[in-house]
């Protein structure tokens, strides 16, 4: 057990319990509180993984931004949300069932892959993934349709958001 | 992955000199408020405590101390004690990015004056920036309160909504510089200083990092007349003066990070023969911008909330936006 | 090391308890942060496999991008729907929406 594979352990096992508080806390401002918390077991992740600007930009977009969003619709549509009796919907338990089994065959079918136990190779210190990553999402040869599309979904999203949230003249 | 001892003590030194420089600067940051809103308003202000009054800020952290803590009955404990907190921390981390000056040789080390030089300083900066708004929001929300409640919302859509012209502006030094590192972004203001080529972008950050430390005349969340204290009205004692030092020590962050995108860092004249006097350049500009804070708060009255919002989404926003685009284009066409 | 099994059992965890959120939860917010969960979970998967299988190109981080970018988009109108909703039908329960139902 090196020291790194305990703060992997450590990162994972915050991450997936506070996944699971979201899906089971009543009081959903809690919920939201946890899923900050998840959130930002990943930003841990993406940095293990080596992919810094992912990490801070998961911090930024989701932690900074949807999840306070989150906060935000909670706290707006408070009314009977604190005290529903019952949470989850009748087929819960079903669902659970579904989950576990689904996670369990996951977990068998990837380890028949041979990559699956895979060993990271060092990067080169001298590559900048940032510029990689900046050219390839505007490049022809890279990601720009993809790219250009998001873009235009957001704005889409952005418009969308405004007309449906705007309260109506004359009602 | 080997770190060696001394680059760890390293660390740890320079992160207590940081630290500590932040808490004196609150500390003092808000003498230096009083006695110049006094001096502006032809006042003395404080100028019992020691010599000019030097000793006020330990007076008042003293007080503070001693106050009674009070936690309202139905108010949600944990989040209403963690709210201070989270707004501290960001305050205490976000100055782990900026440089205070060039390299010095100290014990026959190469010592950086700076706590880290990371290749995404400016997202750092900006994610930091972000989550400051939680613990507004969650005093707000905590306290059982409906004018802190009302206090945590605006803040939170305000903070919201001036982020965007805020990251706006932060994109035209990295064009400049074609870097997001802070220190890249000072070298390249070793000749003319960003605010010079960009004053429109300086102007936008200026006005929309006062709406993101909540200073007036944006100071909607905090409005007294109307909101009582905002979202800070249940907090006492300490926790209140975490509020207080997190509100102080953000205003020396933005300030210094002002000060490194567009007034050139901790560059000034001699600065590369005598690397100490960097931290001192870089100083001088946070003690101007602060005391820039202060006159504008002594000057402008507080805005209407719609109005801040309008002014946010439909001035602000379109001039930084349309900035950005246009600074590209220049770039590209003059391939500068 | 870590070998690349952990995160993708990770990332299965973390996608399997989004999936019971977004199922079991009455709550529309509530399903929307499961969603959340999901799209975290994939991204976990996308720059695990970029760094292990695929590091000398950059695509595993250009695609988390985009997910990114969907996430923000479907949180922002997700939210501006069921804030809509609850200002006409006072409700954010999903099962209590069937006025399409009967």
């Amino acid at each position: 057990m090196t020291p790194i594979q305990l703060v992997f352990l450590f990162v994972a096992f915050a991450t997936l319990w506070a996944a699971f508080m979201v899906v089971t806390r009543n009081n959903l401002v809690h919920a939201a509180l946890f899923l900050v918390i998840a959130l930002f077991g990943v930003a841990v992740l993406f940095v293990m993984l080596e992919a810094g600007f992912l990490a801070v930009i998961q911090v930024l977009v989701y932690i900074g931004a949807i999840a306070i969003l989150m906060i935000f619709a909670v706290m707006l549509t408070r009314g009977d949300v604190d005290d529903i009796p019952d949470i989850t919907n009748r087929y819960a338990g079903w669902v659970g069932l579904v989950a576990v089994l689904f996670f369990s065959s996951l977990v068998i079918l990837m380890a028949q892959w041979p990559s699956f136990t895979a060993l990271a190779k060092p990067i080169l210190s001298s590559r900048d993934t940032i510029v990689e990553l900046g050219t390839a999402l505007v490049s022809p040869n890279g990601y720009v349709i993809p790219f250009e599309v998001a873009s235009v979904m957001l704005l889409a999203a952005l418009i969308g958001a405004l007309v449906v949230a705007r309260p109506r003249k004359g009602k | 992955m080997q770190i060696e001892t001394a680059l760890l003590i390293e660390w740890v030194v320079k992160s207590t000199i940081l630290i500590f420089a932040l808490l004196t600067g609150f500390a003092y940051t808000t003498f230096y408020e009083r006695r110049l809103l006094a001096l502006i308003q032809v006042r003395i202000g404080p100028n019992r405590t020691g010599p000019f009054g030097f000793l006020q800020p330990a007076a008042d952290g003293l007080k503070l101390i001693f106050k009674e803590e009070l936690i309202p009955a139905n108010a949600y404990k944990f989040v209403f004690i963690l709210a201070p907190i989270l707004t501290v921390i960001p305050a205490l981390i976000i100055m782990a990015v900026v440089p205070w000056g060039g390299a010095i040789e100290l014990f026959g080390r190469q010592i950086a004056l700076g706590l880290t030089d990371i290749n995404v300083a400016i997202l750092y900066l900006l994610s930091v920036a972000s989550i400051s708004v939680y613990g507004i929001v969650l005093a707000g929300w905590s306290s059982d309160n409906k004018y802190a409640m009302m206090g945590g919302l605006r803040s939170s859509a305000q903070m919201l909504s001036y982020e965007l012209s805020l990251g706006l502006a932060f994109v035209v030094p990295i064009l400049l510089a074609g870097s997001m590192s802070l220190n890249q972004i000072i070298e390249a203001q070793r000749g003319v200083w960003f605010i010079f080529y960009q004053p429109i972008a300086a102007l936008v950050f200026y006005i929309a990092m006062l709406a993101e430390v909540n200073r007036a005349p944006f100071d909607m969340p905090e409005a007294e007349q109307e909101l009582t204290a905002g979202y800070h009205t249940e907090y006492s004692g300490m926790k209140f003066s975490l509020f207080f030092m997190g509100e102080y020590m953000k205003m020396i962050a933005v300030s210094a990070i002002f000060a490194t995108l567009f007034l050139g860092g901790y560059r000034g004249p001699f600065v590369d023969t005598y690397p100490l006097l960097g931290p001192l350049y870089l100083f001088l500009k946070v003690f101007l911008s602060l005391g820039l804070m202060i006159w504008i708060r002594a000057t402008l009255p507080r805005l209407r909330y719609d109005r801040l919002m309008a002014f946010g989404w439909k001035i602000l926003l379109p001039l930084s936006i349309l900035n950005v685009f246009v600074t590209a284009v220049i770039i590209v066409v003059f391939g500068l | 090391m870590i070998p690349l099994s952990w995160y993708l059992i990770l990332a299965a965890g973390l996608f399997c308890i989004g999936f019971y959120g977004v199922l079991a939860r009455r709550n529309a917010i509530a399903i929307l942060m499961s969603i959340e969960l999901m799209l975290n979970a994939v991204n976990i998967n996308l720059v695990a496999f970029w760094r292990f299988l695929a590091p000398e190109s950059i695509s595993g981080q250009a695609f988390a991008v985009i997910v990114f970018a969907v996430a923000a988009a479907e949180v922002a109108v997700g939210l501006a729907l069921v804030i809509s909703i609850y200002r006409s039908r006072k409700t954010v329960i999903a099962e209590e929406i069937n006025l399409m139902k009967w």
